[in-house]
């Protein structure tokens, strides 16, 4: 444990759908800098503690904090201005736009949105699209040098694993300090799989200061890149720790990982 | 990306400008039933023809848009020239266009931010019906039209609280409400010449009054080709801020409210402020072309402004293709001459748009002409 603050902490955090009880007080820590594995079986509230997280659904009770302010019944974009964004478990990308489309919403906050500017400063408005298109390119670079010379073709065209990267992209346009990652491997071969987490590891290494929450269902993936993980089940916290740590947990091993 | 030349561009602006204007001449100058029948399957032969050896797109794309746009222009007051003592023709071309400007309006709301308007032809009577109060008086009328535009998207903010907690058909519902509403509410209002109307004055602007038939170059030109030429205008004028909204950030957040709303709000954008954006805009450019249309017509009543106008509206932007903007402009011409010149069809004029609409969601669900991509505006393209 270090001494510094977790960037995001919650507290008895509880969401009802009805008489569902999706979240039932959770209390998770997330320290500055980590990249966190949240795991659990379905149902176990991994998606809805992102929603709430994000602001799609108020909590029914409990508190969030993100550097210490409470960010719980913010709307989803007075967190986005707060410092976080995410990716979804199915693709949310506009599939009508292009891959240079998708990412300047994700740079929403830092365009300039007036009318004059946007009608009638075109020179000027040509020069923030040229930054939005570098800052894209470079993002897509990381991932994959010849999705960044496709910039202004449509999403529709693009492949899926490729897709995942843009969305992935997308979040990152923002300059967040927290990223949630709702399992970016859902949909994808063994194979995408691998070169996502080589992805993922790159972007922690090209983004030092970034904190990654991911959900994922492919404990390679989490074995692999996550420092800590925490196992969700019933939306609540089973037990954290390292992978190792979690895995061996004997009551995780039995009725989530099914290892023996 | 190739780049053209300039000659190039030109001489492909002018044959494309060439072709949309002989068919649009052979339309507006046939007079019997069979004459237009044919004139409409040449249309139909040529841009099939077009398309299917990929002239037509290939010569669009050599053009540039705004080239392309200067031809059409060019064409148009040619045409106006032909016609210039012919005014049941020049009545039809200043109504296409101004139908169209509304479209454009609409275009906004239904194609850019996904917020459907079934009332447009109630806005296009606001703008009416405030020319017809403001225009007798002494404002100048350039600024009655600009009147007609704000009261359009003021009344229009009458809807805002029921659409922004309401979409798709709901939200649909109210606008028709709306509609019907209007009419009504036009129909009771003594001050405003209930059912029978108001007349209004012609259009004058800078002492130039546009209803007086004149002596030009040695030839009689009847009063409705200068209105041809201000509703010109006006289109020109709607398409380029239209175009530029949609291909700036503007177009790119209208596009993310509509396509994903959840989505959007997670990246910082405010559905409300862009849903009211894309209404008002889009209210505002309606209202001015009811302004406009009201002065050249000189009589309105709630009788043109009913839910049945509105569907005309609607059917266009169907037909023309939601997000295509060259398609709009075909529909509107199809839509608002055909039934003026094939007489027989006249009566079952809402029966056949409908059977149209019904039949190109049915085969081409995206409208006639697809949705184009946004083009890139960095400074390259600006």
């Amino acid at each position: 444990m270090t001494g510094t603050a977790p960037l995001l902490s919650t507290r008895e955090l509880t969401r009802h759908f009805g008489g569902v009880v999706a979240l039932a007080g959770l209390d998770l820590e997330v320290r500055r800098g980590e990249l966190l594995g949240l795991i659990g079986p379905n149902g176990s509230g991994k998606t809805t503690f992102f929603n709430v997280l994000t602001g799609i659904f108020p909590p029914t009770e409990g508190d969030i904090l993100f550097a210490g302010a409470s960010i719980a019944r913010s709307t989803p974009q007075a967190v986005y201005r707060a410092g976080i964004t995410r990716t979804f478990q199915r693709s949310r990308l506009c599939l009508e736009l292009s891959i240079f489309d998708n990412l300047a919403i994700g740079a929403h906050g830092r365009l300039e949105h007036g009318f004059v500017f946007n009608v009638f400063r075109r020179k000027a408005l040509g020069r923030q699209a040229d930054e939005i298109a570098a800052a894209g390119a470079d993002l897509l670079e990381v991932f994959d040098p010849p999705l960044a010379r496709r910039l202004h073709e449509p999403m529709a065209g693009v492949a899926m694993i490729d897709r995942r990267r843009v969305e992935i992209c997308r979040a990152l346009m923002s300059r967040p300090r927290l990223l949630l990652l709702d399992e970016p491997s859902a949909g994808m071969t063994a194979d995408e799989t691998t070169r996502l987490m080589d992805d993922l590891l790159e972007v922690r290494r090209r983004f030092g200061e970034l904190t990654i929450v991911l959900i994922e269902h492919a404990m390679s993936v989490i074995q692999r890149v996550t420092d800590r993980c925490v196992v969700l089940n019933y939306g609540r916290k089973l037990c954290e720790g390292t992978f190792a740590e979690v895995s061996s947990d004997p009551e995780v091993r039995r009725a989530y990982l099914g290892l023996r | 990306m190739t780049a053209y030349r300039p000659a190039l561009r030109v001489l492909s602006a002018l044959a494309l400008g060439a072709v949309i204007g002989i068919l649009i001449y052979g339309l507006l100058a046939a007079e019997s039933e069979k004459a237009v029948g044919l004139v409409l399957l040449a249309v139909a032969l040529t841009v099939a023809a077009g398309l299917r050896t990929g002239v037509l797109p290939r010569l669009a794309r050599a053009a540039g848009s705004g080239p392309l746009l200067g031809s059409v222009a060019l064409a148009g007051v040619v045409l106006i020239a032909v016609f210039h003592d012919d005014p049941f023709v020049l009545l039809l071309v200043a109504r296409a266009l101004l139908v169209l400007v509304a479209c454009l309006g609409l275009h906004v709301q239904f194609a850019d931010a996904g917020v459907p308007n079934f009332a447009g032809a109630a806005f296009f009577g606001v703008g009416g019906y405030t020319a017809a109060v403001l225009g007798a008086g002494e404002i100048p009328h350039l600024l009655v039209l600009l009147a007609s535009g704000a009261m359009a998207a003021a009344v229009g903010s009458l809807l805002l609280l029921p659409l922004l907690r309401t979409r798709g058909h709901y939200a649909a519902l109210i606008t028709i409400a709306f509609g019907l509403l209007f009419r009504t509410f036009l129909e009771v209002n003594e001050g405003l010449g209930g059912p029978q109307g108001l007349k209004l004055p012609g259009l004058r602007i800078l002492g130039f009054a546009f209803n007086d038939d004149r002596q030009l170059l040695g030839l009689e030109v009847s009063g409705f080709a200068f209105y041809c030429l201000a509703a010109g205008v006006l289109a020109l004028g709607a398409v380029w801020l239209v175009r530029r909204v949609e291909r700036s950030w503007l177009g790119v957040s209208l596009d993310a409210v509509r396509l994903d709303e959840t989505a959007a709000a997670c990246f910082g954008i405010s559905l409300g402020r862009w849903k009211i954006a894309a209404l008002t805009l889009g209210n505002a450019i309606v209202g001015v072309a009811g302004g406009l249309s009201a002065m050249m017509v000189g009589f309105i009543a709630p009788n043109n402004f009913t839910f049945q106008e509105s569907l005309v509206l609607v059917s266009i932007l169907l037909l023309g293709g939601l997000g295509n903007l060259a398609g709009l402009a075909a529909a509107a011409l199809i839509v608002v001459w055909v039934p003026e010149k094939l007489q027989p069809i006249q009566e079952f004029r809402y029966l056949l748009f409908s059977v149209l609409v019904v039949l190109v969601l049915v085969l081409r669900p995206g409208g006639l002409v697809r949705r184009r991509a946004r083009q890139a505006f960095g400074s390259a393209a600006a």
